[in-house]
């Protein structure tokens, strides 16, 4: 059971951090061969204007939608959401493939610049107590489809969803000392940890 | 600080790396520099090759040309305030700018005391040339260290230097038993703390950037090579023969360091670099990597 992390740009390493403490086998993703030998794979905080131009260069999108098509299990946080998102709500990143999958409507740095980024403890279902939920400049799910959970919300806006093999969360579970989401995440591939 | 707000400052830094922040004098170039896959830009009036060669005091730019950029790109926006000066920094944080360099390529204000970071919603970068000044930066409230490296010069030396510097004496901290950490705070003039974490880590406990000299996508990767987090680009793009490929080729680059095919595939055809200055020729007054202690 291997965890890929998308190692384009951004916190890939506090990812990878957190699944070596949790003792999954994880490795970088950053060309398309190097899907073929991961089980799951998850998309790190960034920025997203920088990963979808990074990534035009290699047919890895392309091969990497197919595969989530396919039901390979994905966890976007932050930019990694954004690159999961059916839709956005503005322009910034027409004519570059993203991934897709995830049936949302996301705004880029909806919670504003730096100086409004917080972290608040937020309600996880399946986890006792709450999760102090790190946000910067961070994407706001906007509308859901049908067959999206809402695993979190925040000032009622949804912030952690999940549709199926699909997880996508606003905020960054790889930042602070709380590995809880990663374990459920990894519980529901079925591994044990 | 309060521990949410370290969190906050120094995670934002740690959203940006692995990538490259581009130096912009206008809405155009930071356009340019996010089409071309920038993490983050710098909003400047002069790039240091120009605030070099035409001299005089260097100050923060007018806020109209920092709201101008940030109106012009979804990217992060960063912006300079001279060393010491925290009303500049102040400014700053009222527009809304998502770092601020504390930067020794403007003229500095203060040649005691660099600004009191600490206090501040917004987070800040700094140079160092060496483990102690990034350490002295950290505890005045720094979220994230860059290399001074030659601004303006496109000779990589000097950032060469200063990375390989800082990189070997944390590398000398991880050798010293506990007993030993204590006067290696005296030597390096940082406080004990930060000391014997930075021993444990065998990093720095904040992201750790390259600047200064950065021309070129070999510049780049070797800089990635030797363990930046990523690279700040100044008057190498925008001086350079074709800065939209340069850019472009900078990005991949820095993402694909360790892959010698895709760096030369991304090195080919980019015309012109950036004509530079070897940093031995610029007299010793003149070099921006010794404001700053």
């Amino acid at each position: 059971m291997r965890v890929g992390v998308l190692s384009l740009q951004g916190a890939f390493r506090e990812h990878l951090g957190v699944l070596d403490s949790l003792g999954a086998d994880c490795c970088k993703v950053t060309r398309p061969e190097h899907l073929e030998n991961i089980d799951s794979i998850i998309l790190p905080g960034g920025e997203s204007s920088a990963m979808v131009r990074i990534a035009a260069t290699t047919e890895l999108f392309p091969a990497l939608g197919e595969k989530i098509s396919a039901g390979l299990p994905v966890f976007g946080t932050c930019a990694g959401l954004i690159l999961l998102a059916d839709r956005l709500t503005d322009a910034s990143l027409d004519g570059f493939d993203r991934l897709g999958g995830l049936d949302v409507t996301v705004a880029r740095n909806a919670y504003g610049r730096q100086r409004e980024s917080f972290c608040a403890p937020v309600q996880v279902t399946g986890l006792d107590g709450t999760f102090d939920a790190t946000f910067i400049r961070a994407p706001q799910i906007l509308n859901l489809g049908t067959g999206v959970d809402v695993l979190s919300e925040y000032a009622e806006v949804p912030v952690l969803v999940r549709q199926g093999n699909i997880w996508g969360g606003s905020f960054h579970p790889e930042l602070g000392t709380d590995l809880r989401i990663h374990e459920e995440f990894l519980h529901s591939l079925g591994a044990t940890v | 600080m309060t521990q949410t707000q370290t969190l906050l400052n120094t995670g934002l830094a740690q959203m940006l790396k692995g990538g490259v922040i581009m130096d912009v004098v206008n809405e155009e170039q930071a356009r340019i520099a996010e089409a071309a896959g920038a993490s983050a830009v710098m909003a400047l009036e002069r790039v240091p090759a120009d605030i070099r060669a035409q001299g005089g005091v260097a100050r923060m730019s007018d806020p109209d040309l920092i709201d101008g950029i940030t109106a012009a790109v979804s990217i992060p926006v960063m912006a300079k305030a001279r060393i010491g000066h925290f009303v500049e920094a102040q400014i700053l944080e009222t527009l809304g700018v998502d770092y601020i360099d504390e930067s020794e390529v403007l003229s500095p204000a203060d040649f005691v005391n660099h600004i009191d970071k600490s206090v501040f919603k917004v987070p800040f970068v700094c140079g160092a040339t060496n483990l102690g000044e990034a350490l002295r930066r950290i505890t005045e409230g720094a979220s994230m260290i860059r290399s001074k490296g030659e601004a303006g010069t496109g000779d990589v030396s000097e950032a060469m230097r200063h990375l390989r510097t800082i990189n070997s004496e944390i590398r000398a901290l991880g050798a010293k038993s506990e007993d030993e950490l204590y006067v290696a705070a005296k030597e390096h003039a940082a406080p004990y703390h930060l000391i014997k974490q930075v021993a444990g880590l065998g990093r720095l406990p904040v992201v750790t950037f390259v600047a200064g000299g950065i021309a070129t996508p070999a510049d780049a990767a070797m800089m990635m090579q030797l363990g930046a987090d990523g690279v700040f680009v100044g008057s190498g793009i925008f001086k350079s023969g074709n800065p939209e490929a340069r850019a472009k080729a900078i990005v991949e680059a820095t993402t694909h360091f360790d892959d010698p095919i895709a760096v030369a595939k991304a090195s080919r055809g980019l015309g012109d670099a950036m004509v530079g200055i070897n940093v031995a020729d610029v007299p010793a007054p003149h070099r921006l990597a010794e404001r700053g202690w």
